[in-house]
């Protein structure tokens, strides 16, 4: 233990409740390389045992552990105390745009109904006795599937998106982002149906381009591109009228 | 909202870019000496082209600007779908209707 | 008996982002522009009334508020347009990555405008 460690507290608030409810201060050590994720594990061991929070990993890895910190949704684990501190003011809440169930802990339904809706998961027609799909690499298409396919559904960008928080409806850039990565899949069969879902009346069409999504991505990922290119073959297929 | 409205208002923002450059234009040259009503007249008054000019300017902005307003109320009040249209057809008629009046007024010989 | 409001977390922190003010400088300017119109249509229409009516109409507008109403009426515009013109570059071309420097160009483009106006204006 170097001295650096020894007897200076932070003033942390946290969410308390549902719906409703109210920010709680505790007051934690302050230690070296403290995550944001250390400081709700060490409110709950030593504070206040009732305390609902989800993690996994802690490494940066899975996802589980995004909340709101200042007011921007983040993972906890990798949010070091020293760089999202403000003012002496740490201040964590769920994740923004889903019901809370308690605390620090939300209701991810929504998120992952909308992901089906957006028709983003994978339906191909080849059999075992099929040729292998050969997919190349470079293809502006695979290129465009590759920069978007390492979406792990942490809901950080539906947290921070004001599109989704004024309209119910919408899809959100997690689940139109994925219907990207399968409308430039070779192997998958369900485009038609796929195009329709994405422009309907929750689709893409309601994306305003804030790149907020993009902005606080942990996996560097860019939503709002590929909700761009969902809008070009949307209004294409419209235009040409194999849209309703 | 809909694709058919967010194709509409983007297909009525692409028709208005050389009509608002142009607007933009008409603006600079006709205040380079303070405005003056005999002056605008003279170039308006009787002309097919500033008809046809000003005309699909109203139609396209009325349109856009309906659309855009639903947008907008859409996602800000908790108007529901029935008033949101309401909202919409009520704002590019007035739109529309002063519109023409206006292109009328100055169009006309 | 008054019931004080829900108290709900707070999570707007994000917009602090160069890209959503655009988008909402951009709401803001459409309906700044909508709510302008009919009193432009309006204005015009004096010329129903003949000549003598515009130039009266137009005469009311020889102050200095006024041109600096019509400055930020021509800085509005300019930004709704270069705005949007941004929005339909992204929404029909392939993707480009600077948009923050395409979203300030627009802004200064059209702060320029409309600065050249009210100074051919006064």
């Amino acid at each position: 233990m170097t001295s650096e460690t020894i007897s200076k507290t932070l003033n942390v608030s946290i969410w308390r409740g549902a719906a409703t409810g109210g920010y709680k201060s505790y007051s934690v050590p302050r230690r070296d390389a403290q995550s944001v994720l250390d400081v709700v594990t060490w409110v709950q061991r030593h504070a206040a045992p009732d305390l609902a929070y989800r993690f996994a990993c802690r490494v940066d890895v899975c996802g589980s552990c995004a909340m709101t910190v200042n007011g921007r949704p983040r993972w906890t684990c990798r949010s070091h105390v020293a760089k999202v501190i403000e003012d002496g003011r740490l201040q964590i809440g769920p994740l923004a745009n889903l019901p809370i169930v308690k605390d620090l802990v939300t209701d991810m339904s929504v998120f992952f109904d909308k992901w089906h809706k957006a028709r983003g998961s994978f339906s191909g027609r080849a059999g075992r006795h099929d040729p292998m799909a050969a997919i190349l690499p470079d293809s502006p298409q695979r290129a465009a599937v590759d920069e978007a396919i390492e979406c792990i559904n942490c809901g950080i960008c539906y947290a921070a998106c004001d599109s989704v928080r004024w309209n119910g409806d919408y899809l959100g850039p997690a689940a139109l982002n994925r219907a990207w990565t399968l409308i430039n899949d070779q192997r998958d069969c369900s485009n038609k149906a796929r195009l329709q879902a994405i422009a309907a009346l929750g689709g893409c069409q309601n994306c305003h381009s804030h790149q907020t999504c993009e902005e606080l991505c942990p996996k560097g990922l860019n939503p709002t591109k590929s909700i761009a290119g969902l809008k070009r073959l949307s209004l294409a297929a419209y235009l040409k009228g194999d849209l309703a | 909202m809909s694709l058919r409205l967010y194709a509409l208002q983007r297909m009525t923002a692409a028709l208005m870019i050389p009509l608002i450059a142009g607007h933009l234009m008409v603006i600079f040259y006709a205040t380079h000496n303070g405005l003056a009503a005999a002056e605008i007249l003279s170039r308006t008054r009787g002309s097919l082209f500033w008809a046809a000019f000003y005309g699909a300017f109203v139609g396209a902005a009325a349109i856009h600007a309906a659309i855009g307003l639903r947008s907008v109320a859409s996602d800000w009040t908790r108007l529901k779908p029935g008033a949101l249209n309401g909202l919409m057809w009520g704002a590019g008629a007035i739109l529309l209707a002063l519109g023409t009046g206006a292109v009328i007024a100055v169009v006309m010989p | 008996m008054k019931h004080p409001a829900p108290v709900r977390p707070s999570a707007t922190g994000h917009r602090r982002n160069t890209l959503w003010l655009a988008a909402v400088v951009h709401r803001l300017s459409g309906l700044a522009l909508a709510l302008f119109l009919p009193l432009h249509f309006l204005f015009l229409g004096a010329a129903l009334n003949g000549e003598a009516a515009l130039q009266n109409a137009i005469l009311w507008t020889e102050n200095p508020l006024a041109k600096i109403a019509e400055a930020a009426l021509v800085f509005l515009l300019g930004l709704h347009f270069l705005g949007g013109l941004r929005v339909l570059v992204i929404e029909t071309l392939a993707w480009r990555d600077n948009q923050k420097q395409m979203a300030a160009a627009a802004a200064t483009v059209a702060a320029v405008a409309a600065f050249i106006f009210f100074i051919r204006a006064l």
